[in-house]
Order: C-alpha cells, then structure tokens, then sequence
C-alpha cells in the first residue's frame, strides 16, 4: 500500500543578487515523481547539491513547493493549513545529518524528547515520561542521562538521540537526511543497524538520503539516483546495483570499491563539473559530462520510462526491454 | 571557564570595580561617613583631609559621601536602562530576522532611523521634551538604546534560524512562536548580552552626561554629573569637586568595559 | 558600474531614512510633551494665553494635518521661532553651525594626527609596551566622561596656568574676521588677519583636544585591529621581502589598504562628536550649536532644541553616504601595488 506519494514536485529557489539586482532561479527539485509503500526504504542518492536535501524538506512542507503535489496516507498535503498540517506531521519526521547542529545546545536531552509530545497536547508528565523511557532503553541512552545535555554526548549517541526525538510521535515515515554521513565510520553501522531494528519494530517507511552508495545500498528496498533535481534512475536495490542502466548511475556505481575483486569494473570518470543548477544545460541535464552523448542529447529532454520491470530510467539511449506496456509515469 | 576569565589581569580588573560598585550601591549607609545632602555652612570648601576625605563643596557637604551614594543613582539608571531597552530590542531584532521579509523591513528601518541620530542628541531632545528629571532620562536612555540589541540580535538570528535544531522543531510542529522564544532567542543573546553589560557603563556615562546639562537629576541629588554641573562655579576654589566625581565616572565606565571585554574574549568561539 | 548603481542605490535609501527622521522630530516635539503650547508659551503664560497658542500652532487639528504643516515648513527652511533669541530658529542655526563646523573638523583633525599614528605603532609593536600604554589610554579614553576632561584642562591650563582661554572663540577686544564661512579661523586665513586667526587657534586648543580624547582612543583601537589584519597579509611580506623600510612599507602599503575600516569609522566618529558638542560646548562656553541647544533646554525653547536635533542627524547621515560611497569608489582591492 503506498504511504507517500510525490507527482512532479518542483522546488525552485529564486535568488536576488542585492537590490536592484537581477534575479536567479535555482531549480533545487525540477520535477521529480517517486511513491513509498508502508515498511519500504527508498534510498536517494547523488552528488552534493543535486536536491536531494531540498526533495525531503519540500515533502515535509519545511519549504513550500513551486508546484507539483504531495499525496501522504491517501491524503493531498500539499497546501494545508499551518494547523491541518500539524497532525500530518506527527506521522512524517525527520532525522537530520548533522548531530551536532540538529540538537538545540541549551536543552536537556529529557526536554528535547519532551518537546514534540508537549507541542502534540500530551499534557500528562507521567505519561510522556514513559514514552521517553521506553524510547532511550531502545537507543541505548540511560535515564540517568536525560539530564544531561547535548555536548555531553558522542555524535553516535547524539544522532541515536536524534533518532529518538523523530520516533515520540510514533510516525509512520521517517525521512532521514544523510543521517550517518557526519559519523565515524565505526559508528555508522551500529547506527544503521538500529535503524533497521525500529524500522522492523514500528513498521516505518524510510526515505533515506545519502551520498554514499554502499550506505543506501546496505539499507534500502529500492534506489532513486538523482543529478541535477531530477530523478535520472529508479528501480530495486539488487537491479540497480547489478544492472545500472542509466550512465550516470554506471559512472556513479564504478566509483564504489567493489566487495569482490574479481567482479572489478572500469572505472568511468565524469568529465568536467557539475553544472551550476541556475543554469541547467538543455535537453539532458546530464549530457555536458556523458560518456555516451549524441547530438540529440542536448535538445531532446529524456523522460524517465521504464525500462525494465520496475526499472526505471530517463535516457534516450537505453532500449526498453520488452514489457507488455510501457508506461508513462510511475503510478 | 572561570579559569581563563581569571587569567587576564585587565578583566579582572573589571570585574573588582563592578564588584566593588556593587557593594557601595548596596551598603551605601554604613559606608558614607557622613550624611550626602547634610549642608554644613561653617565646613564649605574644605581640601582633601582626613574628615574630608575627598573634600567639601560649596555648602559644606562631605563630597566623598556625595559620591558613595552617587554609585545607587548611576548603578541604578545603568540597570534599568538596559532592563528596558534589551528585552525590547532583543524581541524587535529576532522578530525580524526569524520573520524577514516585509516585518523585517519595518523593523530595521525603524532602527535606522534611531541610530541616524548621535545617541546622545536623540536622548537629549526625548528627555527634554518629557522634562528634566531623572525618571526621564531613563526613559529617553531606554528609547534610545534599543536599536543596537535589535541590529545585533537580529544578525544572530539570521545566523542560527535555519540551524538543523530549529528545523527540527518546525518538523514536530511546534507553533513559531515557540519556536522563536525556546529555540532562537536562547541561543542568540550571548552576543546581545555581551553588549549589554559593556552598554551598563556607555548608559552611566550618557546619563552623567544629560545630567551635566541640566536635564537629569537635579541638585541637590548626589548625581556625579549634576555635581560635576554644579562643580564649575567653585572650580577656582575647589578643585576637588570637580576632580573626584569625573574619576568615578570613569572608574565605573572603565570597569564596566573590561569586564564586557573580558566576556567577549570568553564567549568568541574563536578563543575556545 | 557596481559604483553607480550603488551610489543610487544608497541615495534612494536616504530619503526613507530622512522621511522617517522628520516623522521621529515630529513625534518627539508634538506628542511627548503633555502640551506643546504650554512649553511654547513658556512656564508663565495663563489658560487663555495657551489655548489661544493651541489653534495658531494649529495643535487641534488632526496629527497628519500637524505633519503636514510641520513637513511643508521644513522644507521652506521654517524651523520655529525661538522665544529666547526672539527670531527663527533658522537664523540662530546660520550663526551658531559654524562654530560647531570647526570644533568638530579641529577635533577630527587631532584625532586623525594622533590616532593613526598610535595605532599604526600599536599593532607594529605588538604586545610590547608601546602597545599596552596605547591600548590602556584608549581603553580610558573611551571611558571618560569628555566633559569632565574638559573641566580639568580648563583648571590646569586656564586657572592654574593661566597660558590658554578658558572660553569663547576669540579674545574680548578683538573682532570677528569677515563673515565668509564662519569658521574664524578659515576666514581670518582668508582675509589675512594674522592676529585673529592666532586668537582663534590658541581658543580652539583646549576644546578641540577634549573632544578629541574620546574619539582618539576609537580610531586608535580600530587602526591596531586593521593594521594587524593588513600586516598579516601577503602583500606586505612581499613589500617587506623587496627591502621596503618598516616606514615605508607600514605607512605607505599598509595603511593605504588598512584605510578602509576606519574611513568607516571616522564617518562614526563625526557622529560621536557633533553629539559630544552638547556637552563640550557647554564647558567651554563655545558658542556653537550645542551650548545653543543646551541653553534652549534651560529656557524650554522647544523648536530650538528640536531643529538642532534634526540638523545633527541629517549632517550624521549625510556624512556617513558618502564615506561609504568613497568606500566604494576608492575599492582597496585596486590599489594592492
Ligand atoms: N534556501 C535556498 N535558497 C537558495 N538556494 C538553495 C536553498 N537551499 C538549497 N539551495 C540550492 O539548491 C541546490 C540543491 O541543494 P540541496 O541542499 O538540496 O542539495 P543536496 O543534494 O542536499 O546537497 P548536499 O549533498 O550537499 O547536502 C543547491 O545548488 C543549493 O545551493
Ligand atoms: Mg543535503
């Protein structure tokens, strides 16, 4: 059953350069369509600046979309009201990259968690104390340590704490931004590991954002590749991973260190920069640096097909394998 | 943390003149030998000695009491001052930067135009469009001061509002107001503050100053500007009263400004 | 091009700011006193008098309709009428700004003399003695009260030593120069009067010196951190590295390009004296805008003290344009060799 669902949702920013000056768009999000079932992990991935943070802060209406809509739980929320959309936010949270910026430095960590129930009504102390406490049991924080305050804590034990603070309100998904990126490598899998504890424990959805292709591959049921606001490659973990069709996801993935040296692949190297999302390049965004560009590439934009079963992917050069019907866009 | 305040001289330094203002403010009485507005013709103009410690002015009055007691008046215009202008300041300012746009506008330009005027210039006309007194130019301190919290605070919070904690308390829906007072504001006066405390001397210094020419607190008041005032027609008898009201004038300013100096130097991340 | 558009840019911003002083004037001299006319009519004026005064000063009218007289006086150069010079408040700020004109460019004058160099020194000799003295004088200096500086200079120099007047611009007997730009000592200059324009100097010293005191210590403190700044910079190592002398390098690189920030704070330190002059002016008798002011204070002549006040801004904020407009014209970054 789909538990969110994103129809060509556009973030553009608009950008003045000082009075008089002229204005800039910023095109953050530039269309991008995807759906997450119930208990699902989409992982996003792509390079920095490519949107990916802007596409999770857009569906959880922290920054209001250029257009496009958000349909959660069979429910448009695309423009609710301040108040409607506060009961929408008890079911959508957010895990934040960094532990150090993502916790307000002059709380005790018992009022960090406090907060979302008091903001939610629960006006009975007792009552929020025992959610708090089973909570903290769960990611390894003592109650002796509710007193305490965020930089008494290591960065793994913040974001678990982080974690704890996204999950009072019992939400159904849980969008998290780079959420082990800023972590020792040695804490990301513990980190990682309780994250797919919960998952299983409160049956969550995921939306998970990372740069890092291993970490998304570890963790998700299917994989969104995005390049410059736009979703260039959907489609399950194994057939993207095994099977890359577009060739930035091919450049993308020869750039991992593969488990399994024989299975070695040539690594593709991207040419140049990646363009300045102000100015997009025309047609496929993806043709000043593609290995494989044709003429046609710069004028004609790809529309993301499937191409394989439930694999999907915008670029005019793969051939769509035989389906019974190809369709349009993701339903 | 203590350590490193303790550790320059010149802060400390501060922090006993504050300390010891605080102290004559408080026991003034048992402190001041003598009674500050008891006139004694037959003892007018007396040198420093060992009765008169800083002398006697033109009606006989003990200059060193004068002065004790002159610490309550000054102590107390400085606090209120700035327990007036920084709450509203502070809330102008992080109004502004946490709601920009037009509000922000509004706002700022309103400071612009206090801060177009000399601070002492607008003071000046505010307290004697209310009148001389010294309530007034409390209050014109206060409405002159609170521009410079807002431009400060309002920086910070511009600096902070699209901090990752703050994000997370808009995700779990808390309302912007709280959002504002329990997590921008807390997090954005510590440079706000710092001025503060520097401001209590710039405020004393200002008030003397309005005193001087006639629009704060009226003689007899043991105010040390009013005394300097009135110290100018004795000043070919008596050079002591006019010496010994400036020197604590500026003791309490420089005290005041060491101190504040000392907490920036604690608080800049630069020095962590 | 960037100049251009900026210079427009900070000239369109001045008229809000200039609508808004007027709105603050207006404000300050029309809501705040419990009544107007009675501080028009002076402390002994009758019922009848004042309520007469309340409909000539047209105060029963609706605010704006008050503004708008207010506004539309202004700019014909109506500023009130004062009851203690008995003429319009324009005529007494003709005769009295230019006083305060020179005193406060004298003033400029010592603090740019004295301070540039102490803080160029300051931050060359880092650390050293020669910085600590000049770091504790300007902490003192920006901690003391100018007016009572004031009062001992004059107990020492004028009373004690009797080697410097004690007040007004000039000796008594002598007469002022003719009236070009009212500064004495310019026009005495200009006219060739020696005796006058040594009476005028010699009458100068002491206020100039107290009003500069403070804003010495300001510009010492703002060159050290600048310089240090500049110094640390590559192309003063370079300029050093090439056999430039410390004097040449320090004032002739360094300081041209550690000049920005404290052009910026000379434009503040003009604020800071004209506001001073309230205070300065009254030690030392100096007949110029602020002892006019204060004198009004004395004599409740509202319109006076008001028109002072706006005079005071518009000069703070014209000043301060155009630094900042030279700011950006004369851009440091073209000037590195
Ligand atoms: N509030 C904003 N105003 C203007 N531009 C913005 C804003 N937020 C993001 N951008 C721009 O939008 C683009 C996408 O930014 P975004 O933070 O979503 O990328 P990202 O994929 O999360 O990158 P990273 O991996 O660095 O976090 C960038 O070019 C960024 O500069
Ligand atoms: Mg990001």
């Amino acid at each position: 059953m789909t538990l969110l669902e994103v129809k060509d949702l556009k973030q553009h920013f608009t950008i003045k350069k000082g009075f008089l000056g002229e204005k800039k768009i910023v095109k953050a999000v530039d269309g991008v369509s995807l759906h997450i079932e119930h208990g699902e992990t989409l992982g996003i991935v792509g390079e920095s600046g490519c949107g990916k943070s802007s596409l999770g802060r857009t569906i959880l209406q922290l920054l209001k979309p250029t257009s496009g809509e958000i349909i959660f739980n069979g429910k448009n929320i695309t423009h609710l009201p301040r108040r409607e959309m506060k009961t929408v936010r008890k079911d959508m949270q957010l895990v934040f990259q960094d532990p150090y910026a993502s916790l307000n430095p002059r709380s005790k960590i018992r009022s960090i968690l406090e907060t979302p129930l008091i903001v939610h009504g629960m006006n009975n102390k007792a009552e929020r104390m025992k959610i708090i406490e089973s909570l903290i049991d769960k990611i390894g924080i003592r109650k002796e340590q509710l007193d305490r305050y965020p930089h008494e804590f290591s960065g793994g034990q913040r974001q678990r704490i982080g974690i704890a603070r996204s999950l009072t309100l019992n939400p159904k998904l849980i969008i998290a931004d780079e959420p082990v990126s800023a972590l020792d490598v040695s804490v990301q899998s513990q980190v990682l590991n309780l994250m797919v504890d919960l998952q299983k424990e409160f049956n969550l959805s995921y939306m998970f954002i990372s740069h890092d292709l291993s970490v998304v591959q570890h963790i998700s049921d299917r994989v969104a590749v995005m390049y410059l606001g736009k979703i260039v490659e959907i489609a399950n973990v194994e057939d993207l991973y095994k099977n890359p069709l577009h060739p930035y996801t091919k450049a993308l993935l020869t750039a991992v260190p593969q488990p399994d040296p024989t299975k070695k692949r040539e690594r593709i190297i991207l040419q140049g920069d990646l363009p300045s999302p102000v100015n997009p390049p025309s047609g496929c965004p993806f043709h000043t640096r593609c290995p494989v560009a044709t003429a046609e590439c710069k004028t004609e934009v790809p529309e993301l097909r499937e191409k394989e079963m439930g694999h999907w992917a915008a670029c005019i050069h793969v051939q769509p394998a035989q389906l019974e019907k190809p369709r349009l866009i993701i339903s | 943390m203590a350590r490193r305040l303790f550790s320059s001289p010149l802060t400390l330094i501060g922090l006993f003149i504050v300390l010891m203002i605080i102290v004559l403010t408080i026991f003034a009485p048992w402190i001041s030998p003598k009674d500050p507005l008891e006139v004694n013709l037959g003892q007018k103009l007396l040198p420093p000695s060992s009765e008169h410690w800083f002398g006697t002015d033109e009606v006989g009055r003990d200059i060193f009491s004068r002065i004790i007691y002159g610490t309550r008046i000054s102590l107390k215009i400085g606090l209120l001052v700035v327990v007036i202008a920084f709450p509203v300041g502070t809330v102008l300012g992080a109004i502004a930067g946490f709601v920009g746009g037009v509000v922000d506008q509004i706002i700022m330009r309103i400071t612009d135009i206090f801060l177009s005027f000399p601070g002492i210039i607008l003071a000046m006309s505010i307290a004697a469009a209310l009148g001389p007194s010294i309530e007034n130019v409390l209050l014109a301190l206060a409405i002159t001061w609170w521009p410079w919290y807002t431009r400060i605070v309002r920086s910070s919070v511009l600096s902070i509002k699209n901090a990752e904690f703050v994000e997370s308390a808009r995700v779990i829906g808390a309302n912007p107001i709280r959002v504002l007072f329990k997590e921008i504001i807390p997090n954005s006066i510590a440079p706000a503050s710092i001025q503060a405390s520097l401001d209590l001397g710039f405020v004393i210094l200002a008030a003397a100053g309005l005193s001087f020419i006639g629009l704060g607190a009226q003689p007899p008041s043991p105010e040390w500007g009013a005394m300097l005032s009135s110290s100018r027609e004795i000043l070919r008898d008596a050079w002591w009263a006019a010496t010994f009201p400036g020197l604590a004038i500026l003791v309490t300013v420089l005290g005041f400004n060491l101190l504040g100096d000392g907490l920036r130097d604690l608080l800049d991340p630069k020095n962590r | 091009m960037d100049a251009l558009r900026y210079i427009i840019k900070r000239l369109l911003l001045m008229f809000p700011i200039l609508f808004g002083i007027t709105v603050l004037t207006f404000f300050i001299s029309n809501t705040i006193p419990g009544d107007p006319a009675r501080l028009a009519a002076g402390p002994h004026a009758d019922a009848k008098v004042i309520e007469e005064l309340r409909e000539t000063m047209g105060l029963n009218k609706p605010l704006y309709v008050q503004y708008g007289t207010y506004m539309n006086n202004l700019v014909h150069g109506d500023f009130g009428f004062s009851n203690f010079s008995h003429q319009p408040v324009i005529e007494d700020i003709k005769a009295y700004f230019p006083a305060t004109l020179e005193l406060t460019l004298f003033s400029m004058f010592i603090t740019i003399l004295i301070g540039i160099p102490f803080g160029v020194i300051s931050a060359n000799k880092k650390d050293k003695i020669a910085d600590q003295f000049t770091r504790v004088m300007s902490l003192m200096g920006v901690a003391m009260p100018a007016f009572w500086l004031g009062i001992l200079l004059l107990l020492f120099f004028y009373l004690q030593l009797g080697i410097l007047p004690g007040s007004g611009r000039l000796d008594t007997g002598l007469s002022p120069p003719v009236t070009i730009t009212g500064m004495y000592t310019l026009d005495a200059l200009l006219s060739g009067n020696w005796t006058v324009f040594q009476s005028a100097i010699i009458h100068l010293i002491l206020p100039a010196i107290t009003q500069a005191a403070v804003t010495i210590g300001m510009i010492t403190r703002m060159t050290r951190s600048s310089m240090l700044e500049v110094l640390k910079s590559d192309y003063v190592r370079t300029a050093y590295a090439k056999g430039g002398t410390d004097t040449r390098v320090l004032y002739g690189h360094a300081l041209r390009n550690g000049m920005m920030p404290i052009l910026t704070l000379l434009g503040m330190t003009f604020g800071h004296s004209l506001g001073g002059s309230v205070l300065v002016e009254s030690v030392f008798s100096w007949p110029g805008l602020g002892k006019y002011a204060v004198n009004a204070i004395t004599y409740l002549d509202f319109p006076a003290v008001m028109a002072v006040t706006m005079l005071i801004a518009i000069l703070f904020i014209t000043v301060n344009l155009i630094i900042d407009i030279l700011y950006q014209v004369i851009d440091p970054r073209l000037n590195y060799d």
